[in-house]
């Protein structure tokens, strides 16, 4: 490469140096660092393109398209009719998308502990010297990159109200199992549930990059000091997993509000509406019952909603992620 | 869900995007740049051959492009599960075909939308003249029937004779039907007397069937909230469970009724002829008669129909196309001999080897049921949701979370905005 990467006005440190300097060629001073930044700033464009080109052509012209239909009244099929914010005005009095956002936030509520639970109880064990640790932990990950659909058929027959394993299993410790994804009562619990069967594995996958990445000399001090199983892991593993778990927090959230594949495949959002949550609204919306605008309104909805959630993580984590 | 999913996703996004710019640029096809020429491609959507007659829908094309020299049809097919969604993003993209499948339900969407293109100088008595009549608007002509099938009722002629209960036969009623249900259902053994499903698409005919309305004469309010609607709900509601299998048990997920059938647990069947072919290889057997109604007969009749695109470029080509496929002899040998949805023609003479094609062997039940057809409702841009709405309501009924009155009334008052 031609280009001087060498240079020091690479680094915004050596720029303000230079300008210390106060030399009384001050004019060809700022051509050059004018065209070297300009250099800099081709050379981050470069590099930058290949994932930036399909993220602006495939998310954000998407998204601001989908933020200019939700102003109006679109049924796909005819010209859009301008509605101003008349979409998002009748969404907040909808009581079925109302009824979605409850959902979508009880499936988090639900869906949440049991993850990080299991993941952390997951990482923890195969943290240890366990035989066959590595297989393990790739069995685990399995249901992971494993399709939704599949996972969804799966589920759906092991909580087959009528001759599922879950209910045949209950039924020996004499239990009448519930109708599952046939009672509205249960239909949000079985999905939480596969769920949360599905994603143990990547929750437990980050966990446990985070345990490795505490120093064991810790735990040695500590236990010369006379800690215990329970102190180690309530004084040095929960604060030095802060990180990992902050982590683990902002993205479940953020993939807990757009929870779609799961609920489509397992109830359709059914019975009476039990288990319909924001995503799927919005796919019936548009395709469903050609009211492309509204359902654009929606998603709108959702994204502000979600940055709103992570941006108060963000700040929130200042005082309890312990970056140390 | 992972960072890998959300990278899949996005891949998927990009092939997506990619195929549907690919698709924009084949659209346009056409008139091909040779001078002098007058060869037309035009494009063909269909979801009719989907599954199982791909075959037979290029025999068709070969013979219509051997008749028409110049016009090649290039034909897209896709599942039926997808191609309503495909061909709304399809018309929003402005990338959709010349020619294109719709069904009776979204006639009229589509119509007033203004997507179609009005089809003009078609002698329209070739076809069955409630079929033409279906696609036509204000006198004119936007599609053409391209099928047409319908719902009669399946037995299994061994379970009745087990039982010692006579076939059902023309002139049975809901009470006849309900006899034998009861007789024949032994649950200990896993056997079912009847199966009809609880949903909008049995619901608006078993109103027609108990004498009901579903809509007023000028189609502003639903009239199903009623005697009759209710009687017509009960009827589906209160075979859950005693006849027919709950949705705890199965009922209404995918296959689950033909499964019992060709199983032979179950004794009645209330489901489309398009169900013929699936039972070919059935150890016991079958027939069919026409379904039993209440105070009067009524049949659902469904019909597929081609149209033109209003944005098609080769309007002329395209209306040759629908025409042949519609009403040739070509498309009506190839559709009997297949076992295909019935061809929509008006003379029946055409139709005899149907009636001689094997089992079933009562195949005259099918056109018998025309006599007196119910047809679905086709309300516009609120179709699916008022489907939906009814389905849902009579689905809590059936699931006993709500009385059938309740369902009804909430039904009724629910759809009745959508109609405005």
């Amino acid at each position: 490469m031609s280009v001087g990467l060498s240079s020091a006005s690479m680094s915004p440190v050596a720029g303000s140096l230079d300008r210390t300097k106060g030399s009384c060629s001050a004019g060809a001073a700022r051509r050059g660092r004018r065209a070297s930044r300009v250099k800099y700033a081709l050379i981050i464009i470069l590099f930058l393109a290949p994932s930036a080109i399909p993220l602006v052509y495939f998310t954000v012209y998407p998204m601001f398209s989908a933020l200019w239909v939700s102003f109006h009244k679109w049924n796909l099929l005819s010209d859009m009719t301008w509605v101003g914010v008349g979409n998002y005005i009748d969404l907040i009095h909808d009581p079925l998308t109302q009824r979605a956002f409850l959902n979508s936030v009880l499936y988090i509520v639900g869906y949440f502990p049991l993850v990080y639970v299991g993941g952390l109880g997951l990482a923890i064990a195969l943290n240890s010297a366990v035989p066959f640790r590595n297989f393990l932990r790739g069995v685990y990950f399995l249901p992971v990159v494993t399709s939704w659909i599949v996972v969804a058929l799966v589920w759906r027959w092991l909580l087959n109200p009528s001759g599922g394993v879950a209910n045949y299993l209950l039924s020996l410790v004499g239990v009448q199992g519930p109708g599952w994804w046939t009672d509205p009562h249960w239909a949000l619990p079985s999905i939480i549930l596969a769920s949360a069967w599905k994603d143990l594995g990547f929750v437990m996958v980050i966990l446990l990059a985070g345990l490795q990445s505490i120093p064991q000399d810790l735990y040695e001090a500590a236990r010369v000091d006379g800690a215990g199983w329970w102190a180690r892991l309530r004084h040095i593993t929960f604060p030095m997993l802060t990180p990992s778990t902050f982590f683990v927090t902002v993205i479940s959230l953020i993939n807990g509000f757009q929870v779609f594949d799961q609920v489509y495949a397992m109830t359709g959002g059914g019975p009476a509406g039990a288990s319909t949550v924001v995503v799927e609204r919005v796919y019936d919306l548009t395709f469903r019952y050609s009211q492309a605008g509204t359902a654009s309104a929606l998603s709108w909805m959702l994204f502000l909603l979600v940055l709103l959630v992570t941006v108060v993580q963000m700040i929130g984590q200042r005082k309890w992620v312990n970056y140390a | 869900m992972s960072r890998l999913t959300h990278l899949v996703r996005l891949g998927l996004a990009a092939v997506v995007g990619l195929s549907l710019a690919a698709c924009s640029n084949g659209t346009p096809g056409g008139t091909s740049s040779t001078a002098g020429s007058e060869d037309v491609t035009i494009t063909y959507t269909n979801f009719i051959s989907a599954g199982a007659n791909e075959a037979n829908l290029t025999k068709i094309v070969d013979a219509f492009e051997a008749a028409n020299p110049g016009i090649t049809v290039d034909v897209k097919t896709l599942p039926y599960a997808d191609y309503f969604t495909a061909l709304q993003t399809d018309i929003a993209g402005g990338t959709v075909a010349d020619v294109f499948d719709i069904e009776y339900a979204n006639y009229k969407a589509y119509q007033a939308n203004g997507v179609l293109a009005a089809i003009k100088g078609v002698d329209t008595s070739v076809y069955q003249a409630n079929l033409a009549q279906a696609y036509a608007t204000d006198g004119t002509q936007y599609a053409l029937p391209s099928s047409f099938s319908n719902v009669v009722l399946y037995y299994n002629k061994d379970l009745f004779d087990a039982a010692g209960v006579a076939y059902p036969a023309a002139d049975w009623t809901w009470a006849d039907e309900k006899a034998a249900a009861e007789k024949l259902t032994n649950q200990e053994a896993g056997q079912w007397g009847d199966y009809q499903p609880i949903s909008y698409n049995e619901y608006y005919k078993v109103v027609a069937q108990a004498g009901g309305k579903y809509l007023n004469a000028g189609g502003t309010d639903t009239a199903f909230n009623t005697p009759q609607g209710i009687a017509a709900a009960k009827w589906l509601v209160e075979k859950s469970g005693t006849v027919m299998p709950t949705a705890e048990q199965g009922a209404g997920t995918a296959d689950f009724d033909s499964k019992l059938f060709a199983d032979g647990k179950l004794a009645m069947w209330h489901t489309g002829i398009w169900m013929f072919g699936s039972l070919a290889d059935v150890p016991f057997a079958w027939d069919i008669a026409v379904e039993p109604g209440d105070t009067t007969k009524a049949s659902a009749m469904f019909s597929n129909a081609m149209a033109i695109s209003a944005t098609s470029k080769h309007a002329e080509a395209a209306q040759k196309w629908v025409e042949y496929m519609t009403s040739s002899d070509v498309m009506v040998d190839t559709r009997l001999a297949a076992g295909w949805e019935l061809p929509p023609i008006s003379d029946e003479a055409k139709l005899g080897a149907y009636l001689k094609a094997g089992a079933p062997a009562n195949r005259q039940a099918v056109f018998d049921a025309l006599d007196k057809v119910a047809l679905s409702p086709s309300i516009g841009d609120n179709q699916a949701q008022m489907q939906d709405l009814v389905t849902e309501q009579l689905t809590e009924a059936a699931a006993g979370r709500v009385s059938v009155e309740e369902a009804v009334a909430a039904a009724a008052t629910k759809v009745d905005p959508l109609l405005k």
